[in-house]
């Protein structure tokens, strides 16, 4: 029965539902964002076909600014890997180490994740807001008068002022991959580095750190590609104002594609991306593969 | 003597970190847990005490008018009953292909059925942005845009590699014993589907469903994109034009921030493990 024509068609009549899904709205358009990047198109006339001049306009116009905007996702990055993932992993230490109140600190911790966004973006807008919100009056009160700002206005700490939000929202997501994969160490093995006389860094260092190296290899990935990516948050806060200074490749994208109809660029920054992260991807893999 | 120092030295030393550890874990559940809290207490204070009288407090008079200026001002009940129908409509058609998929991919017996599970693992990579411009050129073409199908089909796509996941995980805990005694019976490759696996797959559906619903409640770019009629706007979208049009009415704003959060803290209390499941469960394969 098994190798019958009508087991084949079952197969296939599974499986088909998914496919249309998966190929024609993940696979399909990426070939397609390509062919789209070799073109000058509106929208409204046919594409006209350019060859690389859309790649080379990316790079080399100082309107978009393509550089500026992967030096701000490049700092998120960074301070993602460095401060976010750092701060993740201590906090899934100490939380592997059973504390009282463990599955509390766990779920609320983890709780800025599941809201939306946009809302979250509001509610920081607020916070910012120069006259009303709550980090100025804070100051106010300390008597720091002189640290108050327009957060959001102000060049010098716009970026800064929309990374914390994004930074803050993800500890959360990151601390419970970590924890997840401490809680997989084996029992015997801790146990072992504590006769052997460990101190709890020594634990940390030596057992607990190195055999959840492939989590901490997905929360780098994650961290790195999330940040190229980075939309919502800016969007919501600045939309890469004032003056392009939170300008990230994606608002770019955005506005390019549908503030002035340029679907051919458009589509090169969202190839420009993809590989991006894929080439990310890899190196982060390679740096991991090494250290083995 | 110095030894004893020593020891007694000692435990307090941990004693002085326990402490410290302590004191950041409730300091970061604070920061965690503020700006929730303070949406929940401005979305039921006046402007008075909004804006200066009583900024982190608890409201001293509880003005429920916020909620039922929210629900009045804008579309705010047309953008929930919208952000329910894809949800929902979403969370179906994930379920429906994503089980069916698991279910050819598992069970039955065919040579490509390792290689076919990877290729929809790559879902699992694939950002929304490679999407952004062929489906909004194509859904432009066939007259989709501000349709709920502009946004449930999509939604479905981008799910479909998680959904697939989660159910291959639960369908290989189900013994095959069940298959074959099943196939003895009589029933076809249809059969044991629809009387073996399906009903053994409540828990799946359960994950499945929380993790799809959380992508699609608070999905933005595509919502963004894909949808400019006010009538047919999701929550996020419409909250996003609904906060720049009322910058100075903070009480009913907040109101409505809370209103699409709600539903989501609800789901969380009830089902925290099964959620936090989820997301581990995509990046530990992943």
């Amino acid at each position: 029965m098994k190798k019958s024509f009508s087991y084949k068609l079952n197969i296939f009549l599974f499986l088909l539902p998914a496919l249309i899904l998966f190929i024609g709205v993940l696979i399909a358009p990426i070939f397609m964002s390509l062919g789209y990047s070799f073109t000058e198109w509106n929208g409204l006339k046919d594409p006209v076909f350019i060859g690389l001049e859309n790649y080379q306009e990316l790079f080399t116009s100082r309107s978009i600014n393509i550089m500026r905007a992967l030096k701000n996702s490049m700092l998120l990055a960074a301070l993602s890997v460095f401060i976010q993932l750092t701060f993740a992993l201590w906090l899934a230490l100490k939380l592997g180490k059973k504390p009282v109140g463990e599955r509390a600190y766990l779920s609320i911790f983890f709780m800025p994740v599941l809201i939306s966004t946009v809302v979250i973006g509001q509610l920081w807008l607020k916070i910012y807001n120069p006259d009303y919100g709550v980090l100025n009056l804070a100051l106010k009160s300390l008597g720091l008068e002189s640290w108050t700002r327009i957060w959001l206005g102000d060049k010098k700490t716009v970026l800064w002022a929309c990374f914390v939000p994004i930074l803050w929202q993800y500890v959360g997501y990151h601390m419970l991959l970590m924890y997840a994969g401490i809680k997989g160490v084996p029992t015997e093995l801790c146990e072992a580095g504590m006769l052997d006389g460990c101190t709890e860094g020594q634990l940390n260092r030596y057992i607990i750190i190195p055999y959840i190296k492939p989590i901490l290899r997905v929360s780098v990935i994650f961290a790195v590609t999330g940040s190229l990516k980075s939309f919502d948050l800016i969007y919501v806060l600045t939309n890469g104002g004032p003056n392009h200074a939170t300008e990230v490749p994606s608002t770019l994208m955005i506005n390019l594609l549908f503030l002035r109809n340029r679907y051919g660029m458009g589509s090169t920054i969202a190839v420009m991306l993809i590989v991006l992260c894929f080439v990310f991807a890899l190196l982060i893999n390679l740096v991991f593969k090494e250290e083995k | 003597m110095n030894a004893q120092k020593k020891q007694n030295k000692a435990p307090k030393k941990g004693m002085l970190r326990k402490i410290l550890v302590y004191a950041v874990l409730i300091i970061w559940a604070f920061v965690s847990l503020f700006p929730v809290y303070w949406m929940l207490t401005f979305s039921l204070k006046n402007n008075a005490e909004i804006f200066g009288e009583n900024v982190i407090g608890l409201p001293k008079y509880w003005v429920w008018e916020n909620y039922t200026r929210a629900l009045n001002v804008g579309n705010m009940p047309r953008y929930f009953v919208n952000s329910i129908v894809v949800t929902v409509a979403t969370i179906l058609i994930t379920l429906i292909t994503s089980v069916m998929a698991s279910y050819a991919l598992t069970r039955l017996k065919w040579k490509g059925s390792k290689t076919m599970n990877k290729f929809f693992m790559l879902g699992l990579t694939i950002p929304i942005h490679a999407s952004i411009v062929p489906l909004y050129t194509t859904l432009a073409k066939v007259s989709m845009l501000n349709t709920y199908w502009a946004l449930i089909i999509p939604y479905s796509a981008f799910s479909l590699a998680m959904g697939i996941l989660i159910s291959i995980g639960f369908m290989s805990d189900i013994p095959y014993d069940l298959d074959e005694a099943a196939f003895l019976d009589g029933c076809g490759v249809w059969g044991i589907f629809m009387r073996v696996i399906v009903p053994l797959m409540t828990p799946a559906v359960a994950t499945v469903g929380i993790y799809t619903f959380l992508q699609c409640w608070n999905e933005l770019m595509f919502a963004n994109v894909f949808i400019s009629r006010d009538a047919l706007k999701t929550l996020p979208v419409g909250i996003q034009s609904l906060s720049g049009q009322y910058t100075t009415e903070w009480g009913p704003i907040g109101a409505a921030l809370s209103l699409a959060t709600i539903p989501t803290l609800l789901v969380y209390v009830f089902l925290s493990k099964q959620i936090q499941d989820s997301f581990i469960a995509g990046a530990v394969k992943g």
